[in-house]
């Protein structure tokens, strides 16, 4: 397994989205789960969101949403994200939280993002989604360096 | 991207921040990295000016940084930023939440922000954050500020690695002015306090005067009488007389000749911390359970005494003393 404290995650919230509960929750648990967390704060462009992602080379990007956007916000981050050369599931794991009807989770799925966690996720299941995800990309691959 | 450091480096040179970030984290990965890293950077360092912004938790040095890293911007100066949180001790784990303060400069292109964690250094800041500072200096920053948690005798680390050190303190402290008395207040150049619309500002500014006048021996010896500078964090103009302390503290080290001193004893105290380190790795490595458990029973059986011991250690280590 990846060392987790070797592991930086961005909690990111972008558009205009104040409820930033579950986000600091999560935050929370994976710091004590021995991760490594930066939290951008809320009202996030996503510009600033790939910036932060990049300047902290962040292995992953958590993205969480309420406010029913995430359909133009959440691929607009992965394009850009890819423009700047991270392909989601090789160089950077994406999992999002928040209200995504199932639908779009899908949708959202096949354009890149790892895992969609509904409201009631245990936060144990995002923990061993995120050990997973991440023993998968290039940077953590035992050939590397 | 690969990690090929020679081709990592050379992107950096260029300007390019995924290298910039991807060289921050092989520094911090550990020392073998680090090494190969700082090798290849060393020639391109050494312009960057170091300001290091310490101070109470809750004092406002994220919000101070962030009008800070505005008034640089409009002086045309690229400018790093480096946030030290603390990891915890019990998980392992952090929460780096400095640069929500900055967040509106992540997009400038002429801005670098990035967060590090201790990872067990109890100094203040982390065991890679010179080096999370060479980088930046290489990358082509001007102005580069480490922003971290300073509290008394322990956190001093930031003094060893700013050109200047801004403390920040706000009104009303009282008690927690005597806490970071010793220490802190010794080495700052330049004091703050922040949250000046709030009461208690005039008793703060004296209690701090009343240490610097106290110290006066060695600010008159250095020759720089560090300021005291009221801040209100929410505009500009109201950190703007911190900007100025900052740049008269270095129109004075530069001056001075006293920048290069420091920058010397730097150097310095880098190069015995590394050879010290490698000593320790040798013996580490070198020494065999054996070799220490037969020495070990011969001071308890009263044989040879410890220092005796030890000699014998470093023979069967390659040490010669």
């Amino acid at each position: 397994m990846v060392e987790r404290s070797k592991v930086r995650i961005v909690i990111a919230k972008p558009g205009l989205d104040g409820h930033d509960r579950g986000a600091k929750v999560v935050a929370r648990a994976l710091r004590d789960a021995g991760y490594e967390v930066i939290y951008t704060g809320i009202r996030q462009t996503p510009e600033q969101i790939v910036e932060t992602v990049v300047q902290e080379d962040a292995a992953v990007l958590g993205i969480s949403i309420l406010s029913g956007a995430h359909m133009v916000l959440i691929p607009k981050i992965l394009r850009m994200l890819e423009e700047r050369g991270l392909k989601p599931n090789e160089d950077i794991v994406v999992f999002v939280g928040g209200i995504i009807p199932p639908d779009d989770a899908e949708e959202l799925k096949k354009l890149g993002v790892a895992e969609v966690f509904g409201p009631g996720t245990p936060l144990s299941k995002t923990i061993e989604f995120v050990d997973r995800a991440v023993s998968k990309l290039k940077r953590f691959q035992e050939s590397n360096g | 991207m690969d990690d090929n450091i020679r081709e990592l480096v050379d992107r950096l040179l260029e300007g390019d921040r995924r290298a910039a970030a991807r060289l921050i984290t092989l520094v911090e990965e550990g020392p073998s990295t680090a090494r190969e890293v700082v090798e290849a950077l060393h020639p391109y360092t050494g312009h960057a000016y170091i300001v290091g912004i310490t101070g109470l938790p809750g004092s406002g040095k994220s919000t101070l940084l962030d009008k800070l890293i505005t008034l640089a911007r409009r002086e045309g100066l690229k400018v790093g930023v480096i946030a030290v949180d603390p990891t915890s001790p019990f998980t392992g784990g952090a929460i780096l939440g400095d640069r929500i303060r900055m967040q509106r400069h992540s997009t400038d292109p002429g801005v670098f922000i990035r967060s590090m964690a201790t990872r067990g250094s109890l100094g203040g800041l982390a065991r890679a954050t010179d080096d999370a500072v060479k980088v930046l200096d290489a990358y082509g920053c001007d102005v580069i500020f480490v922003e971290t948690v300073g509290v008394g005798q322990t956190e001093v680390d930031i003094v060893k690695t700013a050109d200047t050190v801004v403390l920040v303190t706000v009104p009303g402290l009282g008690d927690d002015v005597q806490a970071i008395k010793a220490g802190l207040m010794e080495i700052a150049d330049v004091f703050v306090i922040n949250k000046a619309d709030r009461e208690g500002v005039e008793m703060t500014y004296m209690e701090i005067k009343m240490v610097i006048e106290f110290e006066r021996e060695r600010w008159a010896k250095s020759g720089w009488e560090p300021p005291v500078v009221s801040t209100v964090a929410f505009t500009l103009s109201g950190v703007r007389p911190l900007w100025e302390a900052i740049k008269k503290h270095e129109e004075f080290l530069k001056s001075s000749g006293k920048l290069m001193e420091k920058r010397r004893k730097r150097v310095e105290e880098e190069v015995k911390r590394i050879a010290i380190g490698k000593v320790r790795e040798a013996m580490e490595s070198r020494l065999m359970d054996e070799d220490i458990s037969s020495v070990v029973n011969a001071v308890l059986e009263r044989r040879i005494g410890p220092y005796s011991a030890a000699d014998v250690l470093m023979r069967k280590a390659g040490i010669s003393v």
